[in-house]
This record gives C-alpha cells, sequence and structure tokens, in this order.
C-alpha cells in the first residue's frame, strides 16, 4: 500500500495512492462542501460545489475534489476567496430552483450567497442526479432516469419499472436534497398508475408500502 | 479487385491506372458539396450524364461529380479539366453548351468569373480571386476525386504516405517525423498532434484506439464535413499512419449522424480500403493489421468533447467526464486513445510523403502548414479556404472573401463559433496563427470565421451563441447548465431593452465562475465570446443598460 503526504489547508495528510483529495480531507475530519457527492455511489463531478484550489509544482488550478486522485506533495486549500466566490455563485444559481432546500440555505450562510440574485426558475429539481444514480448504481432498478439535455436536463420516473420497483423501496427520496425525486414519483403515479400500489402489496402480501416521508430532507453524508 | 499484398503491387496497380487514364481527355468535374447541393447541382450532374449519353460521348469524355471545391457563394460549382476552367452558378440548360464547348477546347465566356468591380473574367481556377490566394494543399484535390471511388485517390498519388510509412519507416520513425512538423491540433486547442500521439503509444495498456473526430458542432464551421464526405480515403490513411505509429490496432471515425452523404462515402472508403487491403490483416505485407469503425452522435454538440465522445462510442450517453486522467491515456473503455480533429489527420499523408522539412516551411513561426477556414456571415464570397498559416486576416477577408457584403463596412471578425471570440475591424492585420489570435481574444478554434459588418448588433451575437450553447449542453455540471442559463436570460433582456444596473457584473461573476467550475471545454469557454465582446465592445454593452434603466421612453 502506498502512502502518500499531501497538504490540505495546512496540514500535512497521508492518504492511500487512488483515493481522492476528498475522501482524504474526510479522513481527517477537513470538511469540504458537496451535493452530489454519496459515500456509496461512484463519484459524479456534477455539483462542483467541492471545488478546492492545488498547487502543484508552481501551478495553481481549481480541481473537483471528489474526483481528484491525491498526488504526492500538492498542497490543497479548501477555502480561499476564488473557491469560495464559486460556491457562492453556484449556490446562487441552484437556489433560483430550490431556495428552501436545508443544504442549500446552510451553504448559503456559509458563502455568502444571495438567495435571490438569479431569477426564479419553475422547477426546484437541482439535477444532482444522486436519485438516478442511487437507483442505479445501488438498487440497480433503473426506474428514475435523465430526460433531455443541457438548461432542459430533468429527472423522470419510469412508469413501467417504477410500478413495479419503487413501492416498497423509495430510498431515494430521503436522499434527494430538495424532496424534488418524491413529487416526480408521486406525479408519476398518480398520472400512470394510481392506486396500484394497494394491488401490489396484496398479490406479494409484501409488508406495508412505505409511507410518504414528510418533506424535510435527510442531510446527505459529508 | 484481389488484396494488394504488398508496396510493390500498390505502386504497380497505380502506375496501370495513370497508364489507363488520359490527361488530355477532358473531365467534367460537378461539385456536390453541401452547398451546391442545396442549389441543386443534382440536377446539373444529371444533366451533363445524360447529355454525355445522348451524344454517345463514352470515350471523348468524362463526368465526375466530387466533394466540395470552396467556391460556396458561387455554387453550383463546375470545373474542367485540362485547363482547371471554373464554371460558376452552372444551371442544367448550361450543359449542352458546355459540353459543346469542352469537346472544341473552347470556355464558355458567360459562366466564368466576372469581377464585380472591373468586369475583367477569369477563366482558370489559378486566376479566380478566390482560388488565387490560396494554398490548397488538402482540398486542392477535391475536384479530381469521386469520392465514391478509391481508384481517383490512387490516381493524385493517394496512400504513398502510408506506403512509405510501413515499408521504409519504423514506428517510432513515423512518429519522430510528425513530431518534427510540429502538427499541431486543427479541432480547436492547437494541442501538438505528435506529443498526444506520443503519450497513447508510451501507455502502458496494450490495446490502444485511434480514432477521428469528424463531429463537426461549431457554428459557421464546415470544413471538416467537406473534408470528409470530398476526400474520406485522406482522413483515412492520417488514420492508418497514425495507428502504425501509435500502436493501435483499431480506429473509429466518430462524425454526425445527420449526413447522409458522409455516410454514403465514408462507408463506401473503409469497404473498398479493406478490400484493397489497405485495412485488416498485414497491411501490404507489413505485418500491421488494422481495422475503422464507423460511428455517430446522438445529436448534441458536446459529443465532439474528447470524453463524451469516448462515453458515446462506449454506448453511454455523450457526458463528458473530469479529464485528470488524460483520454490519451485513459479513454475508450479505460484504454490509451487518441484522438484527433478531421483535418489533423488529413495532414498526416503530406507530412510523410514529403517529409516534416517541407511542412514547415509552410506557416508561420509557431503554426506550421495550411488552415482550412469556414468564411461565412457577410462576406462577399463565402466558402471553404485554405491558407498558410499565419496569413494576415486582411487576405482572408479582402483578397479572397472579397469584403463585406453590400459595400457596407466591417465592424468585427468572429472566429471559433461560440466557444470563440470577436475582435474589431482594426485588428484585421493580425495574422492567422493559433497563439497569436488567442491573445486577442478570438482563438482560431476550429477555423469557422464569420464577418460581421456594421449593422450587427454584438449583444444580439453573444445571445445568439449562448442560445446555441445552452441547447448543446449536456446538463450534467451545475456552472454549465445554470450558469449558461443565467447568461442567456440576462443577454435575452439586454436584446429586448429591458437590461438592469448590474446586469454586466452579473455577466462578469457568471463568466468568472463558468469559466473555472465547469466540467468541460464546452462550458469553460462558453464565456469566451461575452468576454471578448467585453474587451473591445463594451461601449455598446453599457449604452443598453444606460437606456433601458434611465429612460424607458426611448423604448
Amino acid at each position: 500500500m502506498t502512502e502518500i503526504v499531501l497538504t490540505i489547508d495546512g496540514k500535512e495528510v497521508k492518504a492511500r495512492a487512488g483515493m481522492t483529495v476528498l475522501q482524504a480531507a474526510q479522513q481527517e475530519g477537513i470538511y469540504i462542501p458537496t451535493l452530489c457527492h454519496h459515500e456509496k455511489l461512484e463519484a459524479f463531478g456534477g455539483c462542483r460545489l467541492c471545488m478546492v484550489e492545488v498547487e502543484a509544482r508552481g501551478w495553481t488550478s481549481y480541481v473537483v475534489s471528489c474526483v481528484y486522485p491525491v498526488a504526492k506533495d500538492i498542497v490543497v486549500r479548501t477555502r480561499s476567496e476564488k473557491v469560495d466566490k464559486i460556491r457562492k455563485v453556484l449556490v446562487e444559481e441552484l437556489m433560483a430552483h430550490a431556495p428552501d432546500s436545508p443544504e442549500l440555505i446552510r451553504m448559503a450562510e456559509e458563502y455568502g450567497a444571495d438567495r435571490d440574485r438569479f431569477e426564479r426558475s419553475a422547477s426546484f429539481c437541482i439535477v444532482c442526479g444522486l436519485c438516478v444514480r442511487y437507483c442505479n448504481e445501488v438498487k440497480q432498478k433503473n426506474a428514475v432516469g435523465f430526460i433531455d439535455n443541457g438548461a432542459r436536463r430533468e429527472i423522470s420516473f419510469i412508469p413501467e419499472v417504477a410500478r413495479k420497483e419503487c413501492w416498497d423501496c423509495q430510498e431515494c427520496f430521503a436522499i434527494c436534497p430538495t424532496s424534488y425525486a418524491q413529487a416526480a414519483y408521486l406525479l408519476t403515479e398518480a398520472l400512470a398508475f394510481p392506486g396500484q400500489r394497494k394491488e401490489a402489496v396484496k398479490v406479494k402480501k409484501a409488508p406495508k408500502p412505505k409511507r410518504v416521508i414528510p418533506i424535510m430532507p435527510a442531510p446527505v453524508t459529508t | 479487385m484481389p488484396k494488394l499484398q504488398s508496396a510493390a503491387e500498390l505502386e504497380k496497380f497505380r502506375a496501370e491506372l495513370l497508364a489507363k487514364r488520359d490527361p488530355a481527355k477532358p473531365c467534367i468535374a460537378v461539385c456536390a458539396g453541401a452547398a451546391c447541393d442545396g442549389m441543386d447541382s443534382a440536377a446539373v450532374a444529371a444533366a451533363f450524364l445524360a447529355e454525355a449519353a445522348t451524344q454517345k460521348l463514352d470515350g471523348k469524355l468524362e463526368i465526375r461529380t466530387t466533394g466540395c471545391h470552396g467556391y460556396c457563394e458561387k455554387g453550383p460549382n463546375v470545373v474542367v479539366t485540362p485547363g482547371d476552367i471554373c464554371y460558376f452558378e452552372v444551371q442544367p440548360t448550361d450543359v449542352p453548351e458546355i459540353i459543346a464547348a469542352t469537346l472544341k477546347g473552347e470556355v464558355v465566356e458567360r459562366l466564368v468569373y466576372k469581377d464585380p468591380a472591373t468586369g475583367a473574367k477569369a477563366v482558370h481556377m489559378s486566376e479566380v480571386p478566390f482560388y488565387k490566394h490560396q494554398t490548397r494543399l488538402l482540398i486542392g484535390d477535391n475536384p479530381k476525386i469521386d469520392p465514391m471511388r478509391i481508384d481517383d485517390y490512387f490516381a493524385v498519388g493517394g496512400y504513398a504516405g502510408l506506403v512509405k510509412a510501413l515499408t521504409t519507416m519504423t514506428p517510432e520513425q513515423v512518429l519522430a517525423e510528425v513530431k518534427k512538423a510540429n502538427l499541431r491540433g486543427r479541432g480547436g486547442g492547437g494541442f501538438p498532434a505528435g506529443s498526444k500521439w506520443e503519450t497513447t503509444r508510451n501507455a502502458p495498456e496494450k490495446t490502444k484506439y485511434v480514432i477521428v473526430n469528424g463531429h463537426e458542432g461549431e457554428s459557421a464551421a464546415f470544413m471538416d464535413r467537406a473534408m470528409l464526405t470530398g476526400n474520406p480515403h485522406k482522413i483515412l490513411e492520417g488514420l492508418i499512419i497514425g495507428a502504425y505509429a501509435i500502436g493501435a490496432q483499431k480506429g473509429f471515425m466518430y462524425t454526425r449522424h445527420d449526413m447522409p452523404l458522409l455516410e454514403k462515402h465514408v462507408r463506401q472508403a473503409l469497404a473498398q480500403a479493406t478490400e484493397y487491403g489497405l485495412l485488416g490483416e498485414n497491411i501490404l505485407g507489413s505485418g500491421f493489421n488494422f481495422e475503422c469503425e464507423l460511428h455517430f452522435d446522438v445529436g448534441i454538440f458536446v459529443s465532439g468533447e474528447s470524453s463524451a465522445l469516448m462515453r458515446s462510442i462506449e454506448g453511454n450517453a455523450p457526458e463528458p467526464r473530469p479529464k485528470y486522467i488524460r483520454t490519451s491515456v485513459n479513454g475508450i473503455w479505460d484504454k490509451p486513445s487518441n484522438l484527433n480533429n478531421v483535418e489533423t489527420w488529413a495532414n498526416v499523408p503530406q507530412i510523410i510523403s514529403k517529409g516534416a522539412e517541407w511542412f514547415t516551411s509552410i506557416g508561420s513561426e509557431k503554426s506550421k502548414g495550411t488552415k482550412l477556414i469556414s468564411l461565412s456571415g457577410n462576406v462577399v464570397n463565402s466558402g471553404i479556404v485554405e491558407v498558410p498559416m499565419g496569413t494576415p486576416l486582411r487576405t482572408l477577408v479582402f483578397d479572397i472573401g472579397g469584403g463585406v457584403r453590400d459595400g457596407k463596412t466591417l465592424k468585427a471578425i468572429h472566429f471559433g463559433g461560440a466557444m470563440g471570440g470577436s475582435i474589431p475591424a482594426d485588428l484585421i492585420d493580425a495574422p492567422l496563427d493559433f497563439d497569436g489570435m488567442s491573445k486577442l481574444g478570438a482563438p482560431i478554434g476550429a477555423g469557422g470565421l464569420l464577418l460581421m459588418d456594421e449593422d450587427t448588433d454584438m449583444i444580439e451575437v453573444a445571445r445568439y451563441l449562448m442560445d446555441f450553447l445552452v441547447n448543446e449542453s449536456c446538463g450534467k455540471c451545475v456552472p454549465c447548465r445554470e450558469g449558461m442559463q443565467q447568461m442567456l436570460q440576462i443577454l435575452t433582456r439586454l436584446t429586448e431593452g429591458q437590461g438592469r444596473k448590474g446586469d454586466l457584473e452579473l455577466l462578469e461573476d457568471l463568466i468568472e465562475v463558468t469559466g473555472v467550475a465547469s466540467l468541460c471545454a464546452l462550458g469553460k469557454t462558453s464565456g469566451d465570446p461575452l468576454k471578448s465582446m467585453f474587451r473591445y465592445f463594451k461601449p455598446e454593452y453599457e449604452s443598453r443598460i444606460v437606456s433601458s434603466a434611465g429612460g424607458s421612453d426611448n423604448k
């Protein structure tokens, strides 16, 4: 096992080869904000909130720590004027969608983001993809997926799969930072297979379907 | 046709082919490039064939349908050899007259180029102003080649570079030659192709891939399409040579799904190259094996980004992935994959056959060779142009392009499409050079040059380009998906006269964050056009704020 020594926020940190900067920081208890990151899922690098400043061989660059591999002697700064500015603007952009997301509110306080800086958008999904990736990687059901691209990208439950798989799972509701996953599911259910949840229970003699959880997302692993 | 087993067999075949062709026999080449095709050059070609059949001219005259000649503005284009007599805006009704004149060795005066100012005529290609200032090393063969016939490519010396590489050079020597030629990537970055090849070659994995990036999606760029459709074997030859140097066993041609003619030509080229033994096992008896597959996109611009393109070839959605390990080391299915643009590959055969020294004698100090440029916008002569690197923009715009349309004044020159930049008219003497143009804020990009006249609203230009990117982004990362959307909203507001105080500062913040935080080059450079406009045209932007915030009555 190769041990790599790097510096994070002035502290000498030991990490294993192949680890990411985020993992190395977390194991030392150094906080880096994340949104699309989940320990059970492959790194996505989509929300960009975990961006840090890295100095290597005299070059300073900005990298996403959830993907960037640790390397010998690099100097990582988890906060700087520029890093904070990036996070501030990103949070402001996301708050145009979900101004009441507890996670975003917390980050907005930390980085001085103005929740009203950008015009409000109709959808409160921030397209972090946690639900999509959780369903794919952990549950391997693919009941929810991304559709369309660019600014039109959204998540969508696939009715044919969702009616079979979701009634006794719904684990994505809890990891969604904005409760949009739950809303999208309920809409799909109401439109495509209303009332069929009960039927499925009867047939399979399975335990009671999960109750819809109150809209209060649990914090994502930090 | 049996497989060519060796270089000697290929050269013998070429000699026989040329012996059968009489250079004095007239040939009429009808352009079937995208623009001419749009002006129904197919009807012109059909008329030529019909007339030749009626007059039973089989042995006396050849009719050839070819790829793009370049002078799109004056299509349908017809070139008659010998003599390279150029006829413009040819209609099916002109056909009998052209045939009659050609058989008699005469020229149809009314169809040749006429100078709009002086009325002076230019008959031969070397005299037509649009062509005479060019150095057409890559696209010059297009009028001589029917892309459906590999024989035509052999007849212009095709695959001689491959023969030389396979029979007289080691892979290391081929690589050294390309490095020495200082061939820089034509897709946008200008990264040295040789260094990229070397990285893939030196990567430890044995399985390696080479890829042609034919996913031309930059707005106002249409030269790769012309090359790949008009002369597919040239690109294929470059790819095979590259694969030999790199040690790749398999190649991909990645292109757009929406160009049926291109698909037809590339499929035919791959089939014919396989039939002749230029693809497959033991190519020309050298022991080198290589195969190539055609692959299509799913229709968004970001598919052309290297890591997204490779995801697409794997069969996944074309989403870029963070490239802290380069695709030349870790690409398709985690194997080292070397990706170059169509034009970069097209340069390879001539570098090998004529040598690096010859290649470096063309161009500017740090940018060698020629560059294909798509000329469009408010220009008199739109089309595809090829000039040596270092050529002043003035030559491109005025000598070749004929200046600004309708006698108007030039306001700005835009390079590089939606991720490029605009420079004002007074920088017209800047040379066409990767580094120089980047410094000015209008990187060459893939080579789309857009001319803008005095009536152009620069805010509308920025809005238009941003609108394009918003629709072509994959939407995976926040700064690109959300940041560009916000920039578009602000720009739309400005064009509608609803600019607010603080809008420009907001745009500057968005440009900065989107530029540093986005995952791939699409987002990172999305603010570049705006940045260049803030550099050169800021008062125009400021005036929008003042006028709408100060007095809403002027609107």
